[in-house]
């Protein structure tokens, strides 16, 4: 009897050993392929002194990146090229790889928490970006880049992602908001889109649009929270106030929401095929004349000339309309923070990168030029390659930037706070479902929902 | 000298290696270490950490106990959410998923039925393929718009088209019908095998007693079917309140107004979307806890506690 727990403890110990031997074997390709690349970096840059050599091409360091969206990624690579133009001695290799919204916040969380198996930069969507902010930030700071261009950026795209007076993350866009006219079905019903300045405008001329063409005016988002994130925002409130505090449930809030219920009572909006604007249903209903407007920010510029080609020519961009005379006419919605994960052996490159793509003039004419994004430096917003045409100026028509340089000191700033995450997914999947499609007590569903998250 | 010196101690070795492999002892754990090993890995040392973990707030760096705070969490309106989605779905999988494949096992076994080893095969091909492929050809069929399979369906019986996933009875009814459509072939096989078992002398002295065909079922089949019906609630009870990815493929776990979240989907959720492990663990272990107490409670109300006299 006395041998067997002796036995067990040998067996134990020798199963231990092996799966040691596994885990060091699956860690290990990735680490001796950062740092071989960083070796070689390094060793080319001492090289810099005069050697009678010709200058030797530098081994490129891999960096991976991962986003959640094509046009990103596409973006990237691109920058990544001229990165490798601009800067022979330290050339990179990106690596970046596109997945699914959900599954990508979800799998950095977990390869951060445990440690294995984080790229070298993520692209983290704002609303789940406060995830990343606790406990031992795993995030690299960013204020030694950010800094020294602080004067030239809108402050309030990189203040979203800070904490304690440090910045973790890039943005890539100011995010305003405006209204996408369908101009040709404006026109038929005799509309012109310069006249309507309130929102009670925008309701009058939806209903003679509605009398005319038989159209509804604009859709309602029932499970996307940009639309009325946007509203609530154009009137100072937000899910959230500047402390964190949940005010989802403000009248501000549930006036808004009623708004929208009454749109739909009366006719002149429907609520958007799919439940939201990023949907197939909904892209083919606006491509097909659906709807003579929609409010949405100026990144949502390139879901119409990608994925809805027929209305080509047909919208024009103007600012929102304002709750009341001399009110707000933008807001500054959505955004993309671009982080370098802490614990990257390239962390310092890969900071370099993500400021040359990001802070950079040049990045932020070619984020205009390629991605029709509002971008966050102030500088380049009057030079002449904003005023170039390109593929969202033969889309919507020229000086796109106009409307943008209208409304740039109309736009309240978004409180990103810890429970952002949670109120984003409850806003868009819980309140503004029950309270519009399924026709429940506006005050109440609100009041339930941010019940919750105040818990 | 040396060479002999050496040789004594290793004949030693082998010797006591070749004892050791040879023992009695010994031999049993060979043979399951690998069992052991992998218990004690994934599910003893997980298990025991959930434990440990639904007491603490868990962050990068930052791990610490806060007591109870995750269970005093749970009562809250999305988590009753939760609880009434996952009981909803399990009492409808049961409804289903029991008396169905029992009676189509008892005709499949049946030598009157035509082609029964094709029908056989027919009704188990959907256990082989996996939910998420049938989930979003599933979500394709029941989709919103008019011309979707289901819609055209229900636009020859004049009945408008339905927005199948937004509304909770209809998202409901298109989560039990993927079950069904999947679960079915496996319940079949199981009372099939259990049917096999029934000694045909029962039937033939019934039979000379005068018992006509719905008496042979009620007073031979069911009664002697009942041990395999009760491990089948059992499994199925728990398949219904672990339900996940099932509403994951139809919603992404956002499902409109909750009404496709379930105990485990709430759990992923506050777990790998909001990043709260200590809260998600506190769920989990509810989870466990509650599937027990049903469990227990249905077997002891049939009886399985009792014992034999």
């Amino acid at each position: 009897m006395g041998k067997q727990p002796k036995v067990l403890a040998v067996l134990l110990s020798a199963m231990t050993l092996m799966l040691g031997a596994c885990t060091g074997g699956t860690a290990n390709p990735a680490t001796v392929d950062n740092a071989s690349g960083k070796a070689v970096a390094d060793a080319n840059n001492s090289d810099a002194e005069p050697s009678t050599d010709a200058p030797k091409p530098a081994a490129p360091t891999k960096l991976a990146l991962w986003t959640f969206q094509e046009v990103h990624a596409k973006y990237y690579n691109g920058m990544a090229e001229s990165w490798n133009a601009a800067n022979p001695n330290k050339p990179i290799e990106l690596e970046v790889t596109t997945l699914p919204d959900a599954d990508m916040h979800s799998k950095l969380l977990i390869s951060l928490q445990s440690g294995v198996g984080a790229p070298d930069l993520s692209d983290i969507e704002i609303s789940k970006f406060p995830n990343f902010l606790r406990g031992d930030i795993p995030l690299a700071e960013l204020n030694d880049v950010i800094d020294p261009v602080k004067d030239n950026i809108v402050q309030a795209r990189v203040d979203m992602y800070a904490k304690d007076g440090k910045y973790y993350g890039v943005d890539f866009h100011v995010g305003a908001s405006v209204m996408y006219y369908n101009k040709e079905i404006l026109d038929q019903a005799g509309v012109n889109a310069d006249d309507i300045v309130t929102w009670a405008d925008f309701v009058e001329a939806g209903k003679t649009v509605l009398a005319k063409t038989g159209k509804p005016m604009t859709a309602v988002e029932t499970i996307g929270e940009w639309q009325f994130w946007q509203m609530i925002s154009q009137q100072g409130s937000d899910f959230l106030d500047a402390d964190g505090n949940v005010i989802l449930d403000n009248e501000i809030n549930v006036k808004t929401v009623d708004f929208l219920k009454q749109m739909i009572k009366d006719e002149v909006a429907v609520i958007a095929p799919g439940g939201k604007y990023h949907t197939e249903d909904f892209y083919g209903f606006m491509n097909g004349g659906g709807a003579a407007a929609i409010a949405m920010p100026m990144w949502f510029m390139g879901r119409f000339t990608d994925y809805m080609p027929d209305l080509s020519g047909k919208m024009i961009i103007r600012p929102l309309p304002s709750w009341e005379p001399g009110g707000n006419r933008s807001a500054g919605m959505g955004g993309t923070g671009t982080a370098v994960i802490k614990s990257s052996p390239n962390a310092e490159l890969a900071k370099e990168f993500l400021a040359y793509t990001k802070l950079s003039k040049e990045g932020n004419i070619e984020i205009w030029k390629q991605l029709g994004f509002d971008p966050i430096r102030k500088d380049v917003w009057e030079l002449p390659e904003l005023k170039e045409e390109n593929k969202f100026t033969a889309y919507f028509g020229t000086n796109l930037f106009d409307t943008l340089m209208e409304v740039k000191d109309e736009i309240h700033t978004v409180n990103i706070k810890d429970k952002t995450p949670q109120i984003n997914a409850a806003v868009k999947t819980i309140a503004l479902f029950q309270a519009i499609q399924e026709g429940k007590d506006t005050l109440t569903t609100l009041k339930t929902v941010a019940d919750v998250i105040r818990k | 000298m040396r060479v002999v010196s050496t040789a004594v101690p290793h004949r030693k070795i082998t010797h006591t290696l070749r004892s050791l492999l040879y023992s009695q002892r010994f031999a049993p754990f060979l043979f399951v270490w690998p069992f052991i090993v992998t218990f004690l890995l994934f599910f003893a040392y997980p298990a025991v950490n959930t434990v440990v973990m639904s007491f603490q707030l868990v962050l990068p760096g930052d791990v610490r106990f806060i007591g109870f705070e995750n269970y005093h969490k749970l009562w809250n309106a999305q988590f009753r959410q939760a609880l009434i989605v996952s009981t909803k779905y399990t009492f409808w999988t049961l409804l289903v998923l029991i008396p169905v494949p029992l009676v189509l096992a008892v005709f499949l076994n049946s030598k009157l039925v035509l082609a029964r080893n094709f029908f056989r095969s027919v009704l188990f091909v959907p256990a082989l393929t996996s939910v998420v492929v049938a989930g979003v050809i599933f979500r394709l069929i029941f989709g919103e718009v008019e011309g979707s399979v289901m819609n055209t369906i229900v636009g020859w019986f004049g009945i408008p088209a339905q927005k199948w996933l937004f509304h909770s009875e209809t998202g409901m009814l298109v989560l039990v019908l993927l079950a069904s459509w999947r679960w079915m072939g496996i319940n079949i096989v199981y009372f099939l095998s259990a049917l096999q078992n029934i000694p045909k002398e029962l039937y033939e002295s019934a039979e000379i007693d005068g018992a006509g065909v719905f008496d042979k079922f009620w007073k031979i089949t069911l009664p002697l079917l009942k041990p395999i019906t009760i491990y089948v609630l059992t499994i199925s009870i728990y398949g219904g309140f672990a339900m996940f990815t099932e509403s994951y493929v139809f919603w992404t776990n956002n499902s409109p107004g909750d009404i496709g979240l379930t105990i485990v989907g709430y759990l992923y959720k506050q777990g790998f979307e909001f990043f709260e492990l200590g809260y998600g663990s506190a769920i989990g272990i509810t989870l466990l806890a509650l599937i027990l107490a049903i469990n227990i409670v249905q077997l002891k109300f049939f009886g399985l506690f009792r014992k034999e006299s």
